[in-house]
């Protein structure tokens, strides 16, 4: 048995991105097939345009359009593509400098073998078939030997429905890993049993347990098993509903101090009206079924009043 | 050797507003920059180095900003850091910015801070689950409100108390051309009968999600001499503690009761409710008015509220609190502290504009962030301190 328990977490969220007018030109001529370039202060035309001029500061306001062909100046390969990279299969990363342009553009270059790529190669843009305002119209670069050099052209009319906003979808999967004193929390949970930890130098209980006395910095080590009883410090009524909620409001959530321990931790209060609720009032806690334990908390479904009159304001004011 | 003086010269910042659409990130900064170098007479080529905060990475997904902002703030060529204490943040960068100055590194530091709330969720990334806990978790006001609720227990304050804090800094609000919300019919009546969202929490009692940015030019001595109206800094502190030590005040937290008794003797201020003009305070939620002034060591603990409830903190009291409005009018998570920082400034200079209290001389700016574990001060004066 692992020392530690761990488990999966995604965190996903499609963030939205404000352009601004000079990054917004530039995508909105990528949904029309059209690659829009920055002339800067010093004459360099630069793709995608730069949204302030690297020396005098200013927003950018000087546009033209450059080629969709141009020339490979380095390049890298990629031989196993990961999930969200522009390809599936082995693929060059690629610094293309289009006609017209000064500086290059980096994007994945379509070929089948590293020995298919070198500097210097010609190459062009090879449009998404559906194209909505984003880098992704560029669906890769493909080889162009024979494409004639083009050049920067005046930029025209883009239309009177210009890119504003692109959708950014962020996802982090990753391994999320309790500690071994939080693990044997988890573990004794699954058994029915609640565990802290005191302090070995301050003496406080801490539930669930620490690698370490948050106040003293003190490993951890002595057990102490705790009661299934306890007394609400303070709450809130939560009302409000919100992205990723896994209870349905209005719901009571409550620091429950377990009597033995020092620190009050936050659960969910049932089994009274949620205006009934009071500082002080005594809980139990209340399990699930045994047959739907796992190592975690919500092992307990809840907490409930004990009908035992609350506990005295002094008991539980350090606690606040 | 002791610490050279630094001086705010420029203060810019944004509109705020719900959604600012028609700029990217890094345009919205240069809103603030551009509006703070203009204030101070300088331009990008005068600064010696730049100093950015913003909200956590999840609250917008940018992990880097230092890195994908450094051309558009103008860094290039010069130091850039990035500084990252959650919602203090903004006081915490513009203290590392002043800390350049008065360490003699540079002579002229940017300091900015932002946040684009619309382009994220913040209640979402306050909340996500983490495996084997209870997932209980309701963002900020979920975070807070129990706090809230052992602060009226605890100090026995009527519980209007919060609604004339709303009240108030709505109507101050509307005093501030930059304010997000302009609520002119916001009354304590109105507030009361708004929806609890997080009991005892109200949903006027509550910031909102707002786009923003501000800027600060801090400068050296030489440099502020140019300018017909520096504030000068007397004092900048910075105190954290652990979020989850067994019997921590989470009502009154230590390490902000250490940082204003640290920064209130930097300053030379024996009592602090006399000698501060105006006080720009962190208030995301209305009951930390009383709160921190609790913490902060205006009133003895347990008085804040009989302070906020005698109209002691309206633009006309003994302690005008958050006449820009505050944070319960403009909430650019990652600009707010620095927002306090700057309206600070403003008020000493005599450049609050509509919002300006007669004739202050002293100010303070407050942050605090996390689970009241981050906090961030300065006192700006319109004298040169003598210490």
């Amino acid at each position: 048995m692992s020392r530690t328990l761990s488990a999966p977490v995604t965190v996903a969220f499609d963030y939205t991105r404000s352009t601004g007018p000079v990054l917004g030109r530039f995508l909105t001529g990528l949904r029309d097939q059209r690659v829009v370039g920055g002339r800067t202060s010093e004459g360099r035309v630069v793709v995608p345009p730069p949204e302030f001029d690297p020396v005098t500061h200013q927003q950018l306001d000087d546009f033209v359009e450059v080629a969709d062909t141009g020339t490979v100046t380095s390049w890298t390969w990629v031989p196993e593509p990961v999930a969200g990279q522009p390809l599936d299969r082995p693929f060059a990363f690629a610094l293309v400098t289009l006609d017209g342009a000064d500086a290059p553009i980096v994007h994945a270059l379509d070929v089948a073998s590293p020995d298919q790529v070198r500097t210097g190669m010609r190459v062009r843009v090879r449009w998404a078939a559906e194209r909505v305002g984003a880098i992704t119209d560029i669906a890769c670069f493909e080889p162009a030997e024979d494409a004639p050099t083009g050049s920067a052209t005046e930029l025209g009319d883009l239309g009177d429905n210009p890119v504003t906003g692109v959708i950014t979808p962020v996802e982090l999967d990753y391994q999320y890993a309790a500690s071994p004193e939080e693990s044997a929390f988890y573990r004794a949970i699954a058994e029915g049993r609640i565990i802290g930890q005191r302090c070995p130098a301050c003496g406080k209980v801490y539930v669930p347990p620490r690698s370490a006395c948050p106040a003293d910095g003190t490993p951890t080590t002595d057990e102490v098993e705790l009661s299934q009883t306890g007394t609400v410090t303070t709450f809130c009524i939560v009302n409000v509903p919100f992205l990723g909620q896994r209870i349905t409001p209005p719901y009571v959530s409550a620091y429950v101090l377990l009597d033995g321990a020092d620190i009050a931790f936050l659960h969910l209060i049932l089994d009274i009206p949620a205006e009934e609720v009071r500082m002080g009032m005594r809980v139990k806690a209340v399990w699930k079924p045994r047959e739907e334990w796992g190592t975690t908390i919500e092992n307990i479904s809840h907490f409930s009043p004990t009908g035992d009159p609350d506990a005295d304001y002094d008991t539980y004011k350090h606690h606040l | 050797m002791a610490k050279q003086p630094a001086a705010i010269v420029g203060v810019g910042q944004t509109h705020h507003r719900a959604k600012r659409e028609d700029v990217s990130m890094a345009g919205l900064c240069r809103e603030a920059i551009d509006r703070a170098l203009e204030d101070a007479n300088l331009s990008l080529e005068d600064i010696d180095a730049i100093v950015v905060g913003k909200a956590p990475d999840l609250f917008e997904g940018v992990m880097m900003p230092e890195l994908f902002l450094a051309e558009s703030l103008g860094a290039a060529g010069k130091p850039l850091l990035r500084v990252h204490t959650a919602g203090s943040v903004g006081g915490s960068t513009a203290i590392v910015a002043s800390s350049l100055v008065q360490a003699g590194v540079h002579k002229r530091v940017l300091t900015v801070a932002y946040e684009k709330q619309s382009e994220s969720n913040a209640m979402w990334a306050l909340s996500v689950p983490v495996p084997f806990n209870m997932p209980v978790h309701a963002g900020a006001g979920g975070y807070f409100a129990p706090h809230v609720r052992s602060y009226i227990r605890r100090s026995g304050a009527p519980t209007h108390v919060g609604a004339i804090v709303a009240a108030k800094d709505r109507q101050n609000a509307l005093r501030n051309p930059y304010a997000h919300l302009r609520n002119p019919d916001t009354t304590v009546e109105s507030v009361l009968a708004s929806q609890v969202l997080w009991d005892p929490i109200r949903y006027d009692e509550t910031c909102p999600s707002s786009d923003g940015a501000c800027a600060m030019v801090i400068v050296d001595e030489d440099t502020a001499a140019a300018s017909p109206n520096p504030a000068w800094i007397h004092g900048t502190v910075m105190r954290s503690e652990a979020t989850t030590a067994a019997e921590r005040d989470q009502v009154n937290p230590q390490a902000g009761r250490d940082a204003a008794a640290y920064l209130w003797k930097q300053a030379g201020i024996t009592d602090p409710l006399k000698e501060i003009d105006a006080a720009e305070i962190y208030v995301p939620f209305s009951w930390f008015e009383p709160m921190w002034l609790e913490n902060l060591g205006f009133t003895a603990e347990g008085e804040g509220w009989k302070l906020t409830e005698s109209g002691g903190t309206a633009m006309d009291g003994a302690l005008p609190v958050n006449c820009s409005g505050g944070v319960l009018s403009s909430n650019p998570i990652g600009a707010s502290g620095m927002l306090r920082f700057g309206e600070a400034a403003l008020q000493v200079r005599g450049a609050a504009g509509e919002h300006q209290v007669d004739g202050a001389r002293r100010a303070l700016g407050h942050a605090y962030g996390g689970g009241s574990q981050f906090f961030a001060m300065w006192v700006v004066g319109a004298d040169r301190p003598t210490n």
